[in-house]
Formats: structure tokens, sequence, C-alpha cells
């Protein structure tokens, strides 16, 4: 294939991501900010010999999703935050008979209908589960295009990997703005085989998919493997990107769009000579702990957030109180300005 | 040497189920067995089990099957059927399931025409959770959530679902059977093996209603429960084929 750079959206590289990455089933339902991503999908997915459906409901979207994923294909859904909420029941169940199913959530302003504006208030909702029971998904956190492109394929590997849910988590810009995006020059992936998905019983048992655990200690026993497979993911896979560690004094925490903004501040006070840092969590879940390990009382964090302070809490138990951690964010749509952040940091230094 | 006539089909495994006395999902599941045997579609088939009494119906059946949650099962199907065309699959749903909170994922498959099967098994009431009123329930049944029997102004009417979906385009096949007599039971082998064929003919979204009795929760003996069905259950959901 030959080098090719595109100016494309962040709901349109998320569905080039996911069929360069071999995703061959989608199933969706129209909520704004994440139109462009359904209709690319219902474009191209023809072309690309997939399944494209349009549900009838998200309830009806996550569990086609969960359907074709029990059958063996790679498959995904996506929505909007108010979506998001009615598909919880099906990532519990997802989650409970062990299926790997891709989920995007370009994130709105809440609670209830909220508005259409970008926001990171689902942040609990993604990283603490959001459906009933004992579980988690992987949550993937991209700042720009070209990483909703490149994650969205790391996605399905990883929903294949450890047969579970993964949740692409951005927001409304991330979603509209367009950027250049440098498109892989790789094969489209094959799906991997899978030993355990419905198939028809032909020369093996019967293949079971299931969450269901009657027997008296049997639940027990499964939860057990499942919080196995999330320690293997904890101790493996969280990424994410640091700026300025060696030296700082304040310490910025942000992901997604708004560590796009903590850059810029960064860039600006480190010009002014402020010695000025940054984590931005790539992985939301597992929550990346190692960079918060300073071994250095004097520094202090700020993390910022568009919302009311949710990634604040796991900043927090990361820190463990060594150094103290302060917030600023903005709900309801509102995102916190370059000259806001630098304001609050003068206030700390 | 003596010829064998009868045994267990291949699609059944060699386990006692969790039912009561006199319930007809034991009925519903060996037939589905033995069509799936004689259609020879075992190696392709996957069921999709319902939440409710049948929810363990993939210990009892011996092929490919997956759990869906509460009424979801056709959403899950239509995913299964999508990615794997040449597989028969099937969902096996009680009339809570598939006509109370799994209703729109019923309408809409059935509107979208997936090349499905369904069996539907109407009792009337919701056996797994205790005898609660079901939207099947019929005008003056008792249950623990209507104790003084369905009243029309309280809780509605029995909801015909069957009859509901058979104006739809995507619908190709409904037909209504009962469990009261043998003679009835082997008409529902019938309908439900046609219920298969139609889908690997590719004919499109087919469901057999069995109106299917419960001893325990209609608190009346196995054969009680099957007169019922014939003098007043039938009334009200007419058998034979709706389209």
């Amino acid at each position: 294939m030959p080098n090719k750079r595109i100016l494309i959206s962040g709901n349109e590289a998320i569905a080039q991501g996911a069929l360069q990455a071999g995703c061959n089933f989608y199933a969706g339902y129209p909520i704004t900010p994440q139109n462009e991503l359904i209709a690319y999908m219902a474009r191209h997915m023809v072309e690309s010999g997939g399944v494209f459906i349009q549900a009838e409901s998200e309830l009806a979207a996550i569990n086609m999703a969960y359907g074709a994923a029990s059958a063996g294909a790679r498959s995904m859904t996506s929505s909007s935050s108010p979506g998001i909420s009615l598909k919880q029941e099906g990532i519990s169940y997802i989650a409970g008979a062990q299926l790997p199913v891709v989920i995007v959530n370009i994130m709105r302003g809440g609670p209830g209908l909220g508005n259409i504006a970008p926001a990171q208030s689902d942040y609990f909702q993604a990283t603490r589960g959001g459906g009933h029971g004992d579980y988690h998904q992987i949550v993937l956190a991209p700042e720009s295009v070209q990483e909703a492109y490149d994650l969205t394929q790391i996605a399905f590997d990883l929903a294949d990997k450890y047969r579970i849910p993964v949740m692409i988590l951005g927001d409304g810009i991330l979603g509209q703005m367009m950027e250049p995006v440098q498109l892989s020059t790789e094969q489209i992936k094959k799906n991997p085989q899978k030993v355990w998905a419905l198939a028809g019983c032909k020369g093996r048992k019967p293949n079971i998919i299931k969450s269901f655990f009657m027997r008296e200690g049997e639940l027990e026993e499964f939860n057990i493997i499942l919080q196995r497979k999330y320690d293997a993911i904890r101790k493996k896979e969280p990424r994410y990107e640091d700026w300025f560690l060696s030296d700082a004094k304040i310490i910025l925490v942000a992901y997604g769009t708004m560590a796009r903004i903590a850059k810029g501040a960064i860039s600006r006070l480190r010009g002014a000579g402020k010695r000025i840092g940054l984590i931005r969590p790539i992985f939301l879940w597992p929550f990346p702990r190692a960079p918060f390990n300073l071994n250095n009382k004097k520094i202090k964090y700020l993390v910022v957030e568009m919302s009311a302070g949710q990634m604040v809490e796991d900043v927090r138990l990361a820190v463990s109180g060594r150094n103290p951690v302060e917030f600023i964010g903005r709900s309801g749509g509102g995102i916190p300005s370059e000259e806001e952040i630098i304001n609050k940091i003068k206030r700390m230094l | 040497m003596m010829e064998k006539i009868f045994s267990r089909p291949e699609s059944l495994r060699d386990t006692a189920t969790h039912y009561c006395s006199g319930c007809g999902h034991g009925i519903a599941h060996r037939l589905i067995a033995e069509v799936v045997d004689e259609l020879g579609i075992r190696e392709k088939t996957i069921g999709v089990a319902p939440v409710g009494c049948a929810v363990v119906a993939y210990d009892y059946w011996n092929f490919d099957c997956s759990e869906a949650a509460h009424g979801r099962a056709l959403a899950v199907a239509t995913g299964i059927k999508r990615v794997r065309p040449d597989n028969i699959v099937f969902t096996y749903q009680g009339d809570g399931d598939l006509a109370a909170i799994g209703t729109a994922e019923t309408i809409h498959a059935a509107n979208r025409g997936e090349n499905l099967t369904t069996i539907f098994i109407n009792n009337a009431i919701y056996g797994m959770t205790g005898g609660q009123m079901a939207p099947t329930t019929l005008l003056g049944q008792k249950t623990s959530t209507s104790i003084e029997g369905r009243v029309k102004e309280k809780h509605g009417y029995p909801l015909k679902i069957s009859e509901l979906l058979a104006p739809l385009s995507g619908v190709y096949y409904i037909e209504r059977v009962s469990f009261h007599s043998p003679g009835e039971v082997l008409k529902a082998k019938h309908a439900i093996k046609q219920a298969f064929e139609n889908q690997m003919n590719n004919l499109g979204f087919s469901l057999v209603e069995i109106l299917s009795p419960c001893p325990t929760y209609w608190e009346k003996n196995p054969r009680e429960a099957l007169d019922w069905i014939k003098l007043v259950m039938q009334k009200e959901f007419p058998l034979g084929r709706i389209k």
C-alpha cells in the first residue's frame, strides 16, 4: 500500500482504524457527536465485505456486537454518553462472557440528556465498570486524530488477547476535529482464529458462551479468574506519555483533548522558565500508576479535566498522599483554557 | 435382531433437566433436538438461550449455544447470523423475554426479515421469578402481581405478539401451536421443523408460538394445566397458522 496521509475527523479515523484492524462487524445507533463514525462504517463496511447494522436502539446494538463477537467476529459499536449508558447492560454481559468487543464513547455533557458539547464526565462510568458486577474494561484515551486511528487498532488486539471489552474514550472535540493522519501501510489485519467461538460443533464438543454460574461457589471461582486477568493487564499494559518529569515542580495530569490544551499551557510556561511537567495517561483503565512514584515530596500535581473531577481520584490513589494534588475542571461542556491553567499554576508556584 | 425405533436425539444431552413436573420446556427442548437431528444440522446449529426458566437450555442441547441478556436474544442472534450466514441460528424465548422486556428487539429483528428461527414459549406467566404477571397473562388469571386476577383497567390486555408481528413484511412464517395433547405436540413439531426449514431455504423470519403448561405457577396439577390450555388459554390465543 502506498504511503498515504489524509485529512480526516477523529470519528472517521476511529472507523478507518477499525477497518484497518480487520473489524468485520459494526452495529450502531445515531447520536451526536459520533455520527460521522456510524456513517463512515455504513459506507466502508460494505466495501470491505463486513457487516453493518443500524440497530433499533443502543441496547440492540451492543447485543448484536455481543452476538457477532461470540461468533468470532472483530466486533465494534459506538455511541456518545447517553447511548453508552444504555449499553452498560451489554458491556457487563460481554465482560462476564469474556468476549472481545470494541466500544467507542465520544463523550458529551451530562447528566441526563445534557448537551452535545465535548466533555470528559464519563470517566467514572468507563473506568469503574459502569454496568453491574465485579468487572473492568480496558479504556484507551487518544489525544489526537492520529492517535485515535492507532489506538483503535491496538484496541482490537487487546480485546482479542484478553477476551475483554475495550473502550475508546474520546470527546466531542476529538470526534469532530480534522487532522492529518498517516495511514498504515500494512495489510488489513486478519481476524485471529478463535477456538472458543460459536461456529457449529463440527468435529468438536459444543461451545457455550455465557456469564451465568449458578453452582455454589462457581461464580466466585470465575470472578477470581477474571481478577487474575485484570491483574495481568495492570502489570503489562498501562501506557502513558510524560513531559519534563526530571525537573518539574508542578506536574499537570490530563488526558485526551484536555492534555492537548495542557501541553499548550506547559509550552508557554516553559518558555517563561517555569518548571512544569505533564503526565498524560493513555490507558485510563488500568490507570498508569508508575509515573506518580517520584521520590520528591516538593512536587505538586495539578489535575485538569473537562469534568467536575473524576480522574483526580485515580491520581490521588496513585500519589497515595505523598504529594499535594490539586484540581481544576469545568463541567457541562465548559473547557478549561490555557489561561485558566496558567493562572492556577501561578497561584500554586 | 431387534430394531431400535426410539431413542434420545443426538442433539439432546443425557442429562436430567431442572424443570418442574408437567412443565412444557422439556417437550419443547426435545422437539427442537429431534428436528435438528432430522434435518442433519446439529453441527451447524447455534442456539440462543433466554433469561427465564430455560436459561440453562445450553446444558441440555448438544450443539453450540449462547446466552443472551433478558429480552436481547434476537439482537444476539442477529449478530451471530450476520457473521455466520451458513449456520442455522435460532432463539428460544419465553413470553416475558420476547413480548415484554425484549419487545423492541423482537419487532425489529422480525421487521428486518432476519433469516432466523424463534421458538416462543407462551405459558402466560413469569416462571423463573416465581409466578408474576406476564404480558400474555389472561384476563382474570391470578398471579403474584395480579392477586385479584388480571384486570384490564389496571393491567391492560394479554399481548398477542404473534398477531402483532404477522403484518410485518420481513416476517415469513408464524404459527401458534399447543402442548395440550399428544396430537398437538406432533403438530408443534411439524411447525418447528417448518420454521427451521424456512431458514435453511433463506426465506426470512419464522416464529413458532407454543402454548405451554406451567402447572406450578398456574397452581394446577399437570393434567389440569393441559386442560386449562385446551379449554381456556387457546380461546385467547387461537391455534393455527397466523402467517
